[in-house]
């Protein structure tokens, strides 16, 4: 084991092993860089992947759920990140995300990114990962019922695209603890091993702390080393001098490591711990009235059971689309997608349907629990305010942790603004409208009372930008200041995307890759760009280096 | 083992709080801890004692002044609502169901400075019963847990693995949105 005697080396030093992490590590390694990974979760791979809900499996291993002050945030905590922990819904942001002005009165991306101008990078991930559209034969009955009654409504509805190998996939519904059967196309089936085979090495159970300064330009990133049972329990330490820092510890971590080592480092740009963003997210439950959806929707199961389907699936494989229409104002666009939530985290803040007042815990609440099979969970993605701000660090990782495992306290507090609030309330009462109707179902939303709001997909804390007074990126994704050192997870998406977005976050690392090899190559590491997907395939390559021609 | 007084009442307070959040049906007539407010088992039947002193949890720790403090708390609201409580059991347990809706309520709101220690008790006997964190599942599963069997889980497979091979109604049943890019995203 490391020790803080000894300092290693590395070209590359890569912090996170999410899709920031493991894409970019992939192509430095391929070009030729010596590549390390820090990753404070544990290395899980297939075999070790369970269903249970037993605190300690790996369920409670590799998932964070992290309580701030007015927003939680839950991610992965494992070797390939929220890719292991997702729900793999992998669609492309709409076109009017990227010039969408959020609390800034301007264009908040970089004037370079557009739809179009990120659709190449987006195929450079469909190609890898591989990302594919599902049918309606995939589509499960949650999804199905959700199309069933979108459609019934009057409302389209679309099966989404995702990194799922369908004809593995057991709809066992436990893609949080880890997919059994190598049905998830998360990242340890593509980047991750295409690193490794290229020499990269990854380590686990390492948190990085802060990043300084070494004589020679470079950076010295210190970590500690975590107990693989007990996560509050830190063992070792140790130091590694790297040419170029990529960090991609997830927005809710990334902030707090630059935070700790401003000074060290030096001032920080304005961006880094503020604007984060939620992605606007929201969660509705609905109970579904069974023999409602067999009369109005005409729906029944090979069993004859109408619905009664909750715990079957694959996460979301529907979603309405309708409010994502770029001639409707800014935080009145948003998508309604199927959703399925575990229990352990996934019942406790569901209200009951129309009572008056507190009813997240209680009498009335045991009796929807024992409708959980009807449950139908609607995950609502509005246009938030990137209200987020991050306050000082605690003394290790990004959170006090309370629990051996999975849950912390951090540093977040986010306010809602009433522009946030308003998407919200029309996106709740558009849910109530599709599935009230004709008495498929009674709604309601979970509270924020509790734990505040929450996310699953924490965006925008270290963001991309063209003005230096509101992001902390430049547009090539180097932290302003601080030349050398890249920030390449959800943290530098510069606001809510209205769709899931790991995507868009990995098209994005995609897009920074050249730039990163560049700002290497300057720090005289011999590392070239172009290697092709991890499979080997070349089609989407043959674009993005048609567009690197273009590049200054 | 010694079963001390304080030991006894911290027992009960917290059965009280756990049956606040998941209420059940008392285990005996002469049940204090367990109010009785709903039909079949609660947070109580489902394990949340056994679940609140595993360690992993990291509460643990800090139950005796939970407990301790949720009875300095309805003392207060016993006084504060002009009622005398019964001192054969700890003040929470004293209250009646609504009271102690009402209390937990009052505790767990936005602003309360104790909100985090309620919220993640609450937290973790919700967990007993809608997770049996503290079981393997499917041991649990096998055992009857209450909580598990009234949410209607199924039965995993042999290998305690589950695999759903009817999943899909296998029809189209909505018309997709008309400006849908080749890959299946929003244009």
């Amino acid at each position: 084991m490391s020790t803080a005697e000894t300092t290693e080396k590395t070209d590359v030093l890569i912090v996170g092993s999410g899709f920031g992490g493991a894409i970019t590590a992939y192509h430095l390694a391929a070009g030729g860089a010596d590549v390390t990974i820090l990753e404070r979760g544990p290395w899980l791979e297939t075999a070790d992947f369970e269903h249970d809900f037993l605190l300690g499996s790996s369920y409670t291993r590799i998932f964070d759920f992290t309580v701030g002050s007015g927003m939680s945030i839950l991610g992965g905590n494992c070797v390939g990140g929220g890719s292991v922990v997702y729900f793999a819904a992998m669609p492309r942001a709409p076109r009017f995300v990227f010039e969408r002005h959020g609390s800034i009165g301007r264009r908040m991306w970089p004037a370079e990114i557009t739809r179009d101008k990120l659709d190449p990078w987006y195929d450079r991930v469909a190609e890898s990962i591989p990302v594919t559209q599902q049918t309606w034969q995939d589509v499960t009955y949650s999804g199905g019922l959700w199309a069933a009654a979108c459609h019934h409504s009057g409302r389209t509805a679309n099966p989404t695209p995702v990194a799922i190998d369908n004809a593995k996939c057991t709809n066992c519904n436990w893609m949080m603890a880890g997919c059994k059967f190598d049905a998830k196309r998360s990242l340890l089936t593509n980047y991750l091993p295409a690193a490794l085979a290229h020499g990269a090495r990854i380590r686990p159970l390492h948190e990085v702390q802060q990043i300084s300064r070494t004589d020679d330009g470079g950076y010295r990133v210190a970590y500690r080393v975590v107990d693989d049972e007990d996560y509050r329990v830190l063992q070792g330490a140790g130091t590694i001098d790297a040419k170029i820092v990529v960090l991609a510890a997830g927005a809710g971590a990334t902030p707090v490591i630059l935070q700790r080592s401003e000074p060290a480092l030096g001032q920080m740009p304005h961006g880094v711990g503020r604007y984060f963003s939620g992605n606007g997210e929201r969660l509705n439950t609905a109970i579904i009235d069974e023999e409602r959806v067999r009369e109005v929707l005409g729906l029944v199961r090979e069993d004859g059971v109408p619905y009664e389907a909750n715990q079957i699936g694959k996460g979301p494989t529907v979603a309405s689309w309708d409010r994502l229409d770029e001639r409707l104002p800014e935080y009145e666009r948003y998508s309604l997608e199927q959703l399925y939530f575990p229990p352990g985290l996934g019942t406790i803040l569901a209200q009951v349907p129309g009572a008056d007042g507190v009813s997240w815990f209680g009498k009335d609440k045991k009796e929807i629990l024992k409708r959980w099979r009807s449950w139908l969970t609607i995950f609502l993605m509005t246009e938030d305010d990137n209200e987020g701000v991050f306050g000082p660090p605690p003394p290790t990782g990004n959170a006090i942790r309370i629990s051996q495992q999975m849950l912390g306290r951090g540093a977040l507090s986010y306010d809602p603004t009433p522009n946030t609030r308003h998407g919200w309330e029309l996106a709740d009462a558009e849910c109530k409208e599709i599935l009230e109707k004709d008495g498929i179902a009674r709604v309601a939303p979970w509270t924020n009372d509790v734990v505040g709001a929450y996310t699953v997909h924490p965006l925008a804390s270290c963001r991309l930008g063209d003005d230096p007074a509101t992001s902390a990126l430049h547009p090539n994704n180097e932290l302003r200041g601080h030349p050398g050192i890249f920030v390449t997870d959800g943290s530098a998406v510069p606001g809510a995307l209205t769709v899931n977005p790991a995507m868009t976050i990995s098209a994005l690392a995609e897009r920074a890759v050249p730039g990163i090899v560049a700002a290497a190559r300057e720090r005289g590491v011999a590392v070239t760009y172009g290697a092709p997907a991890p499979d080997g395939a070349t089609s989407a390559r043959r674009h993005v280096l048609e567009l690197l021609k273009e590049r200054p | 083992m010694t079963v001390t007084t304080e030991t006894t009442d911290e027992t009960l307070t917290l059965e009280a709080f756990a049956d606040t959040i998941v209420p059940g049906e008392k285990r005996s007539l002469g049940d204090r801890a367990v109010a009785g407010a709903a039909p079949g088992p609660g947070a109580v039947a489902a394990g949340a004692l056994d679940l609140l002193h595993t360690e992993a949890t990291g509460v643990t720790a800090g139950l005796p002044y939970l407990a301790a403090a949720l009875n300095g708390h309805a003392t207060a609201y016993a006084a504060e609502h002009g009622f005398d409580l019964d001192v054969a059991v700890p003040p929470f347990v004293a209250l009646s169901s609504d009271n102690r809706e009402a209390l937990v309520r009052a505790l767990t709101a936005p602003g309360h400075p104790e909100k985090e220690g309620w919220v993640a008790l609450a937290l973790f006997c919700n967990m007993a019963f809608d997770s049996a964190a503290h079981l393997h599942t499917a041991d649990a599963i096998a055992a009857g847990h209450p909580g598990l069997a009234a949410m209607g889980i199924t039965t995993p497979d042999a290998d305690g693995l589950w695999r759903f091979p009817g999943y899909s109604y296998g029809r189209q049943l909505a018309n997709v949105h008309p400006a849908t890019s080749v890959d299946g995203s929003p244009a």
